[in-house]
């Protein structure tokens, strides 16, 4: 990534899985670099179930909100149809971390649709580089299911014009602002995140 | 780094256009804040309701929130109300008329249009509403000019004596953006609420005398905005083309085409078109990016100014970056490049699909895990001969699958006329069909009270059901009177509905409390009130699963050995129950059967109980030893 241009993240998943979060730690974390930050929320409705992403845009000056497409330089996908879905907005060179613990919507649950085969496989045959691990496993072990948020974050620490530490450092604060008792363990979650995309 | 350095002591703070505009309105010293909730307007108060100084309410609808802010604009108040596009025509018809009286403090009212339709029953322009009430308005194109122009709004109106619009979008309203806000300056009038008939009392003798004086101001309107520096001209190197852009595709065109110039028009209306003359002058091409409608292209093209708009861009959905670039191309006759650049090696997709992803599975909104509208449309389903006129809320979602139990919706409220409608014009081949209005609490206090009063009053034979969940769900699950919290959370009045539809005219033998989760007694009661010509009420007492209230019991579990695999817990559409396997199976009398075989998601749900009552074989049983992290 070049540091004169912009950094386009986009995070998807599905409504109440964390993807807002994860994107306003992104944005938090490049405001505190002193880079112009954009990101777009939803909110409403989108967010019951359905299907949630948000752009995070940064550099030395960040027009328009929304990525254009194919031009995602990282895709953070936090289910693997989301993220097989979302794909083709990375550009050529990006970087898709996906995390494989799958969620079927009710139209699969009713038979109205099948859930694809092999989601992350398909992504790699268009040619991307995925890097695809069980985040929900990892924080059901670590005891708490809301930190594959933290584990999809420490994953993509290194694909970022920052140091990790920076990132590591945003989400400490913020817990330590709010919930001190679990900075411990987001501090854990972040370095599996790390260590489970150096094993991909 | 090549990045941009705060000014010394200047704070960067990262903030929504919708918080944005209710820091601008604390800082202008804003005392009165009233809204409805509507997407993607609603957190506006949300943030405005954090300011102690200011006085915040959730009003019950976007007509009364108008006048609140119209009532304390007159007392001597800064004020502000804030709505969605459909809103403000509820809050129309104060509009028009306060559009002649003018303001006093000053009175902005901030419209949220949803360009694109996330969450919204159509995609109306705003725009058109300065043009029809002859008040000004101002477009921010990202979050910062969403601070300091609802700060100037009030100046603005005060200036000018006049309502004020700040027209924003969903890609305003939410999106985050660097803000660099100020401190708060109190206002207030010091003679406080002036008494002047013949201003404040709009009889037609005198309405007859404000009109002269309002083309006035609209004239003196257009002399401001030519001069205005919120109109102000980004120069670009390639005279080829030069566009006129406002609130989003400001960024949008730049992002695009950084090298033509731009005029961006913050105060879009009145539009100051002798800048437009002057600007069209210096460039081969004028083109207008607007979204939604053409207004400002056939009042351009009404001066006289040839300008290319509407036959180049869409007219539906956001004008961003991506449907730009290839207009702009096509303008200048060069190939667009291509959109989205194939991988770098081709890859060798399986199957027929043409890209990753094609033909996935669409992944909807659904209801919530344990909603208690569920149970009222696992048994509207299972009705048969009914039309059943909706509203809005999440329980317009009825309408999909899996239960297709919703035939109509409109606007707000509209479930109560169309069902008296539907009951009055009905032909003979629907002699017995039943007509049921389905509405929720907040909807019903919105608009919907009327037209009950309209159905009792006329004879309605119809069945009404009020679904209060005591929170507006669909916007996030704001309080409202059925909630019997105000918009801090502090207790304040719980409407009494079955009191209430009683004084609407409806018997109180024909008014029934049920709870939506008890399956038998729900479908006893509709379907006897269904069969009784007269107009019923069937009113649910619990609440939605976003409020704080909400209390969760044990999780169930699906004991494998029992499950017959019959589906029917599937229909009450719970997104906590999920197939784990489907069989098929001939029966003995040698037809086929669908079996699918369930698990439920027990981390997930909240043991409503709603479930195990559509399971005959009882194989949905509280999980034992149950933990919930
Ligand atoms: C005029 C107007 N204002 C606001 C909205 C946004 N909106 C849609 S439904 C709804 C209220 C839903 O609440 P309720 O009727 O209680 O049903 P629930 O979603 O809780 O089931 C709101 C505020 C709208 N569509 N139209």
């Amino acid at each position: 990534m070049n540091e004169h241009t912009t950094t386009n993240i986009l995070v998807a998943g599905i409504g109440g899985q964390g993807v807002m979060t994860a994107a306003e730690v992104l944005a938090q974390t490049a405001l505190s670099q002193g880079y112009d930050v954009k990101k777009t929320e939803v909110a409403g409705m989108a967010q019951r179930g359905g299907v949630v992403t948000s752009h995070v845009r940064f550099g030395p000056r960040v027009l328009s909100p929304a990525i254009p497409p194919g031009e995602a330089d990282i895709l953070v996908g936090f289910e693997p149809a989301e993220a097989l879905r979302w794909c083709r907005e990375l550009r050529p060179g990006g970087v898709a971390m996906v995390n494989t613990m799958k969620q079927e919507p009710p139209v699969v649950s009713l038979g109205l649709f099948d859930y694809p085969d092999e989601p992350v496989q398909q992504i790699r045959a268009a040619g991307i580089d995925v890097h695809a691990f069980d985040a929900g496993d990892i924080a059901r072990k670590l005891g708490n299911f809301r930190l594959v948020n933290t584990v999809m974050l420490g994953a993509i620490s290194r694909y970022l014009p920052f140091p990790p530490e920076v990132l590591k450092n945003q989400i400490v604060d913020r817990f330590r602002e709010r919930k001190p008792q679990l900075v411990e363990i987001n501090e854990q979650a972040f370095e599996a995140g790390q260590a489970a995309d150096a094993a991909c | 780094m090549n990045a941009v350095n705060p000014l010394p002591g200047a704070e960067r703070r990262f903030m929504s256009g919708n918080e944005a505009v209710a820091r601008g309105a604390w800082e202008a010293g804003c005392r009165v804040a009233a809204a409805y909730p509507g997407t993607p307007s609603t957190e506006i108060l949300e943030y405005a309701s954090q300011y102690p100084e200011i006085y915040s309410e959730w009003s019950i609808n976007e007509k009364v929130s108008l006048e609140v802010a119209i009532g304390a604009s007159l007392a001597g108040s800064r004020a502000l109300c804030a709505m969605k596009h459909v809103g403000l025509n509820v809050a129309s018809d104060a509009l028009m008329t306060q559009t002649l009286v003018g303001a006093d403090g000053g009175l902005v009212i901030a419209v949220a249009d949803d360009v694109g339709l996330s969450s919204s029953q159509n995609e109306q322009d705003s725009r058109f509403w300065g043009r029809f009430a002859h008040v000004p308005i101002l477009e921010p194109s990202d979050a910062q000019e969403a601070y300091e122009m609802t700060k100037f709004a009030f100046t603005l109106s005060e200036k000018f004596s006049t309502p004020v619009i700040l027209r924003m979008t969903t890609r305003i309203c939410h999106v985050k953006g660097v803000v660099t806000p100020g401190t708060r300056t109190e206002f207030e009038l010091p003679e406080g609420f002036r008494k002047d008939v013949g201003r404040l009392v709009m009889t037609p003798a005198n309405a007859r005398h404000r009109i002269p004086r309002m083309f006035e101001r609209e004239e003196r309107m257009r002399q401001y905005s030519e001069e205005s520096d919120l109109n102000t001209v980004r120069e670009g190197s390639d005279r080829r083309i030069g566009f006129i852009a406002s609130g989003p595709t400001y960024m949008h065109v730049q992002e695009a085409s950084p090298q033509f110039s731009v005029l961006k028009l913050g105060l879009s209306y009145p539009v100051p078109i002798e800048r437009i003359r002057a600007f069209a002058a210096g460039v081969d091409q004028l083109v207008v990016v607007e979204e939604v409608e053409p207004i400002l292209e056939t009042e351009i093209k009404a001066a006289g100014i040839p300008v290319v708009g509407k036959e180049l861009l869409p007219r539906v959905g956001e004008l961003a970056p991506d449907v730009l670039r290839p207009a702009i191309a096509r303008l200048l006759g060069e190939e667009p490049e291509p959109q989205t650049p194939p991988p770098a090696a081709p890859p060798a997709i399986p199957d027929t699909q043409a890209q990753p992803g094609a033909g996935l599975f669409p992944r909807p909104p659904t209801m919530c895990v344990a909603c208690p509208h569920l149970g009222i449309y696992y048994c509207l389903s299972k009705i048969r001969k009914t039309s059943i006129s909706g509203d809005i809320g999440c329980y317009t979602l009825g309408a999909g699958h899996p239960w297709n139990a919703l035939d109509t919706t409109i606007c707000m409220g509209a479930s109560m006329g169309v069902a008296l409608g539907l009951d009055k014009g009905r032909v003979e081949a629907d002699r017995d069909k039943k007509i049921i209005a389905v509405i929720g609490d907040s909807t019903f206090m919105h608009m919907g009270m009327q037209g009950l009063l309209d159905i009792t009053y006329n004879r309605g034979n119809l069945t009404v059901l009020l679904l209060d969940n005591r929170a507006v769900g669909m916007t996030g699950g704001q309080y409202n009177p059925a909630s019997g919290r105000d918009i801090h959370g502090a207790d304040s009045l719980r409407i009494d509905f079955p009191k209430l539809c009683e004084a609407l005219g409806v018997k109180p033998e024909r008014i029934h409390e049920v709870n939506p989760y008890e399956l038998p007694n729900l479908f006893k009661v509709l379907r006897q009130e269904t069969a009784i010509e007269d107009t019923s009420v069937v009113i649910t007492n619990q609440p939605c699963v976003l409020v704080d209230f909400y209390k969760g019991q044990p999780a169930y579990g699906v004991d494998d050995e029992k499950c017959t695999g019959c589906g029917n817990c599937l229909d009450a559409g719970c997104p906590a129950i999920a197939v784990t396997r489907r069989e098929t199976v001939v029966k003995p009398n040698g037809k086929e059967k669908e079996l699918a075989f369930v698990r439920i998601d027990s981390q997930a749900c909240t043991g409503c109980d709603l479930c195990p009552k559509t399971c005959a074989p009882d194989a949905i049983v509280p999980l034992q030893g149950f933990t919930r992290q």
